[in-house]
């Protein structure tokens, strides 16, 4: 056999019959092969999540970050640009940084002592006379993907010819805007995160960032834990006004509590009892008018935005999912606040993440067993499809246009698995 | 626990038996006889090895009285899918160091290692844990408990139950 003739593997198939509309086949979750396809087909193709730009804020910031299963480094230069680089030395591959996050001059390889700039241009390599005359540093910078930010959001793409990522995001820049609003008057800042590892595969999560189908029923013991007022505020799915709206390239928007879509409308209504002691602390130093607006963005947006492939911007926090393996996915939650802001405020707001957030929130334990148990299940009866039928057929159009369904339809997973059938085929 | 007073000398022995004392009642899920040992304070799960000002940074737990109660009432309630059944753990408790000692007030260090076995797989946590005690006419309480995991600012997994 000559090395003409070696087999290409799958990525000569299309996966894109995998996807049938209403429903996805079972190795979608279960199959290495489409895991290595998805890397390089989506991860490797779009624009994905790596970071917030209040994480790298001043000049020599850095951060550890990934695309795909890619270590990347995000950095700012010394005249303030971002870059995102590929976490790997160009000589023998080593990592060139392993410190999670902090601030730095340059990135040396810790094996042969290559150095790199903060732009990863190639600085310096000891020993030069042992390369011969042909050889430039210039060819040898760290591998640097695209990078453009929206609304402080950090997207790479390891894809040069990716289109523009106003483009990408299309309608769903209309939400983050809103989203952006729960800063209060105060650029949004990120305020720490919780990360845990769920063994499932990666579209589990994707598709539970869309889903109110699942929350009464897996976050009974977290709507216990509440008191009337917000049990009330979580109870969206025996309501009739909330909606998920198919936003286009893969994205959905899942409106939970319309009231609490734009944080500068209704600012003149009461404020609700939970919030009362922190509006009153507020008062010592903030105008009414600003305490009200604090107030409002301290209990965060009444939306979950999902964004194709890897980000969420959630009520009030970011929940970044990166893939591992085939069945294995990391997951980030990262708190957001005010930067500058209120210390009380900016409390308030850990405070109401840890409760449901991380590792041992009230909620997300919740979600991590029953998303495992999705993968466990999975491994029956290969031959049975995974339904995201719910809401077929009773779908309208949006005032924007877009097809939407009810608070619980599966409208957005089904957005998800267009985009995915797209990119796969 | 009997005649011990608000400035009684908490002794490394009397200390050290209540701290096995609390591991035995984590590993058995016995919420409510592991509330009573606490006299107000914070039972905090930081992100990092250095933070000390907990209520200004976001950590994995930070619960006062009210949301001990609360997580307890969860994970005891059954309607959390997570916590019916827990993970089972089994933990040991030793190394300890008092850091700060006073009448009728210690604090003390301890490491911490707990399995859990949950769907036929087991995970391991490890952790500094810093205990600040207190004596009280009803025995040693608890006024501050710290657990600092290993990889707190790293990737973990979901946890059922408490360290």
């Amino acid at each position: 056999m000559t090395l003409d003739h070696f087999p290409q593997g799958p990525q000569d198939a299309s996966y894109a019959p995998l996807v049938k509309g209403d429903r996805v086949a079972t190795p979608m979750y279960e199959d290495p092969a489409i895991f290595d396809v998805e890397m390089e087909k989506i991860f490797g193709k779009t624009w994905v999540w790596v970071g917030h730009e209040s994480e790298v804020p001043d000049k020599g910031n850095f951060k550890l970050s990934v695309v795909g299963t890619q270590p990347v480094i995000i950095s700012r230069d010394r005249k303030g640009a971002l870059h995102v680089l590929v976490n790997r030395c160009r000589h023998r591959a080593a990592t060139v940084c392993e410190i999670k996050k902090g601030k730095t001059s340059s990135f040396q390889c810790p094996y042969h002592g290559w150095g790199y700039a903060l732009d990863g241009s190639l600085r310096g390599v000891p020993y030069t006379e042992g390369y011969n005359t042909d050889f430039d540093k210039k060819d040898y910078g760290l591998k640097k993907l695209k990078v453009e930010t929206y609304q402080g959001m950090i997207f790479a793409s390891f894809n040069m010819d990716v289109e523009p990522l106003e483009d990408f995001l299309g309608n769903a820049k209309l939400w983050i805007d809103l989203f952006m609003k729960q800063g209060g008057g105060f650029p949004v800042k990120t305020l720490g995160e919780h990360q845990f590892k769920v063994p499932m595969n990666w579209k589990i999560q994707l598709e539970n960032t869309t889903d109110a189908y699942h929350f009464p029923v897996v976050h009974k013991s977290f709507m216990q834990s509440l008191d009337g007022e917000a049990t009330q505020q979580f109870s969206f799915l025996e309501d009739d006004d909330g909606w998920v709206e198919d936003l286009g390239n893969g994205h959905s928007v899942m409106v939970m509590m319309p009231e609490l879509n734009d944080l500068d409308d209704n600012l003149d209504a009461p404020i609700p009892e939970r919030f009362e002691a922190l509006a009153e602390t507020l008062r010592a130093d903030y105008d009414e008018a600003q305490v009200r607006r604090i107030v409002r963005a301290v209990g965060g947006c009444g939306f979950n935005l999902n964004l194709f492939p890897n980000a969420a911007c959630s009520l009030s926090f970011f929940r970044i999912l990166r893939p591992v393996s085939v069945q294995e996915t990391e997951i980030r939650h990262i708190a957001l606040g005010m930067d500058g802001g209120p210390e009380a405020a900016n409390q308030m707001r850990m405070r109401l993440h840890e409760h449901f957030q991380g590792p041992m929130g009230f909620g997300s334990p919740d979600d991590a067993e029953v998303w495992e148990r999705v993968q466990r299940g999975s491994a029956g009866a290969g031959d049975l499809d995974v339904m995201v039928n719910r809401g077929v057929g009773l779908e309208d159009t949006s005032p924007n246009g877009l097809p939407k369904g009810d608070i619980s339809a599966e409208t957005g997973m089904r957005a998800a698995y267009r985009k995915w059938q797209e990119m796969m085929a | 626990m009997k005649d011990m007073t608000t400035d009684s000398k908490i002794t490394l022995d009397a200390a050290v038996q209540f701290l096995w004392m609390e591991a035995d009642i984590l590993d058995r899920n016995d919420f409510d006889a592991w509330l009573p040992l606490w006299h107000g304070g914070h039972y905090i799960i930081p992100i990092g090895d250095d933070v000390t000002d907990f209520a200004n940074n976001l950590n994995i737990a930070y619960d006062d009285a009210d949301m001990r109660k609360a997580r307890a009432a969860r994970l005891s309630g059954g309607f959390s899918i997570s916590a019916a059944p827990p993970a089972r753990t089994v933990r040991t408790v030793s190394r300890f160091v008092i850091t700060e000692e006073a009448p009728g007030a210690i604090t003390i260090r301890s490491a911490l290692h707990v399995v859990e076995d949950k769907f036929g797989r087991q995970r391991m946590f490890a952790a500094n844990v810093e205990h600040k005690l207190i004596a009280t006419e009803n025995g040693i309480r608890i006024t501050q408990k710290v657990v600092r995991l290993l990889n707190s600012d790293g990737m973990l997994t979901s946890i059922s139950y408490l360290f």
